[in-house]
């Protein structure tokens, strides 16, 4: 399932911009491919963060991933509920399973991002 | 499932009477601080010899094991552990010595130990070894840390450490603990490292390449002495991962192909018991330009006599207490002099033969998505098979009805859906045959009756484990059940 009107990575992070904000999440994709998730190691608010910078990482049974940050900014929020509900990102990964929300830097970063067809491309959607 | 000792005990039921003790009895709190001292009794469930007898029996029948069947695990080199190992190992003058007994006493454990180290040399094809490292993943930073001195010595300790997306897990964990940066280089389109994408790290901020050859796909890096060549024109070392020495030796030395630095497992390729039945070994052999900082002591042999060498100046240290798991040292040295020196190539020619001869049958039944002959392991996808709801995990879990051991799954990372086949070369043809069946008769489950699959497995002592719930809230003590 890929939902229009987000931005994604080839990474498979999915980006909802709205004004400065990004928020930031793994595709539905990622999800069924990472399995149950048991763990998820995330940020501190403030923290600075680049393109291609990790800034989370996810623990699967199978393996263990790396979450990288799609925009250059500063995180402004951390949804610290994953912390202890980790299945929000199986369950819902584009909705209550949200990582992060960045502030973002440089608008131009969302030129680089890949739309949703092109995403279902990537993915032989 | 069987009960455990805990649940089984009675109040007062006792198995051996201990004698009166014959040394004078101290007083905890005088000898240790007071934060390490227990509080309560230590707790131990009361039981009768023959109850205990009994509860480790009936796991080791339950259990699965070299000594039952293949135990195909890509990348762990299962292969059988010859019995006569243990027996020399439990040899009372193997056993009975301290390891602080003075050098002129224990000169046959340091001839072996000197011994099975030129040994190491020569199949690698390397100048001087440290048999301290207690596993592979020790191995990889003893062996990198060499590497850090080297380039401290050079002068300038420098940054970064490729590695190919292809590499085992305990390497970028390696490189981040030696102080550098590793970064991820992606394989080409055949498996193996791409010199291109290489070519652009080669700068004197490199301080070396990790490889494992044959890499985890299973595939031989034919461009190694190439690769080694880029990476010593900017002064950069090549490390190699020996987690796959199984399909090289007597065949080719890394030393050869221009390899600085290696860790052997021993409990891979030279036959001594993983696990549970270890523990591991992961000697570092080096080149001679790195011989100057590997661990000490050193063992030296001059005037007829063996000695432990402490005086070594810009020597990393010591990685380990005493001198290594000394027991699976001497279960090495008597497999490879019980193998000779023809034994030893035999051993990675029939791996790398039972390897591509099960390749060759299931290649046909599951997708082989890295096309090329094998060495002595190989990585099938279970990918196409996610049209009937089969996941790799299940197909994993129906062999275990079918009496086996699963193969590596999940591993490598770059092929989704990975079923990572190393049958070694301890099993005869019927075992590769029965095992080929086994994994053909899934392949048909799988589109004929796919449920059969997904709620394996069904013959186990066992079904399927909850590892989710698990992983999510470990239980760790018999204390955290009862609580």
């Amino acid at each position: 399932m890929v939902l229009d009107g987000l931005y994604y990575t080839k990474e498979h992070e999915w980006v909802k911009v709205e004004g400065d904000i990004a928020s930031v999440g793994i595709t539905d994709y990622a999800q069924g491919e990472l399995g149950d998730v048991v763990y998820v190691e995330l940020p501190s608010t403030n923290k600075k963060v680049s393109v291609g910078d990790t800034f989370s990482t996810i623990e699967a049974v199978k393996a263990v991933s790396d979450v990288y940050s799609p925009v250059s900014g500063e995180i402004v929020e951390v949804h610290r509920e994953l912390a202890t509900v980790p299945d929000l990102i199986n369950k819902d990964p584009y909705g209550s399973g949200w990582m992060t929300k960045i502030k973002i830097a440089n608008h131009d970063d969302i030129k680089n991002l890949l739309s949703a067809d092109e995403y279902r491309k990537l993915i032989g959607e | 499932m069987s009960e455990l000792l805990w649940e089984i005990e009675k109040e007062g039921r006792i198995g051996v009477k201990l004698p009166k003790s014959d040394v004078p009895k101290y007083e905890s709190k005088k000898l240790l601080p007071d934060n390490m001292v227990r509080k309560s009794e230590a707790k131990f469930p009361q039981l009768a010899e023959q109850q205990v007898v009994r509860h480790f029996v009936e796991l080791s029948a339950k259990n699965y094991h070299l000594d039952k069947s293949i135990y195909p695990l890509g990348s762990c080199t299962m292969k059988y552990n010859p019995k006569i190992n243990e027996r020399l190992a439990n040899l009372a003058g193997f056993t009975k010595i301290h390891p602080l007994t003075p050098d002129e006493y224990v000169q046959g454990a340091l001839e072996i130990m000197s011994e099975l180290g030129n040994g190491f040399c020569k199949i690698g094809g390397m100048d001087a070894i440290t048999l301290q490292p207690a596993a592979g993943a020790h191995g990889e930073i003893t062996g990198l840390m060499i590497m850090r001195r080297y380039h401290e010595a050079q002068g300038n300790p420098r940054k970064n450490v490729v590695i190919p997306d292809s590499s085992h897990g305990t390497n970028p964990a390696s490189i981040v603990l030696s102080g550098w940066q590793p970064i991820e280089i992606k394989s080409g389109p055949d498996g193996k490292i791409d010199l291109k994408t290489l070519e652009k790290y080669l700068d004197k901020d490199l301080a070396a390449l990790m490889v494992t050859n044959p890499n985890t796909l299973g595939i031989f890096e034919s461009d190694i002495e190439k690769v080694a060549d880029m990476l010593h024109s900017v002064g950069a070392q090549l490390y190699m991962d020996g987690a796959n020495m199984n399909a090289l030796l007597g065949i080719a030395r890394p030393g050869d192909f221009g390899v600085d630095a290696l860790h052997y497992n021993l409990h891979k390729t030279f036959s001594t018991p993983h696990g549970g039945g270890g523990p591991g070994s992961g000697p570092v052999a080096v080149k001679n330009h790195l011989e100057p900082f590997i661990p000490k002591p050193k063992i030296v042999f001059a005037n007829g006599k063996y000695s432990l060498d402490w005086d070594i100046q810009q020597s990393l240290g010591k990685v380990q207490a005493f001198w290594g798991a000394f027991a699976v040292i001497v279960k090495a040295y008597a497999y490879i002099l019980s193998l000779g020196a023809d034994g030893i190539r035999k051993t990675s020619e029939d791996a790398v033969l039972n390897s591509n001869y099960l390749r060759a049958i299931l290649e046909k039944y599951y997708d082989l998505p890295y096309k090329s002959t094998s060495m002595h392991e190989f990585v099938l996808s279970g990918e196409f098979l996610k049209k009937y709801g089969v996941k790799t995990l299940d197909i994993a879990k129906r062999l275990l009805d079918l009496g086996f051991h699963a193969p590596t799954i999940y591993f490598p990372l770059i092929v989704h859906e990975a079923l990572m086949i190393e049958p070694t070369e301890t099993e005869p043809l019927e075992t590769l045959d029965a095992f080929a069946d086994a994994m053909i008769r899934i392949r048909k489950e799988a589109e004929e009756n796919p449920d059969i699959l997904k709620s394996a497995p069904h013959d186990t002592a066992v079904r399927r484990l909850d590892d989710v719930a698990a992983n999510r809230n470990p239980i760790l003590t018999w204390w955290d059940v009862k609580s």
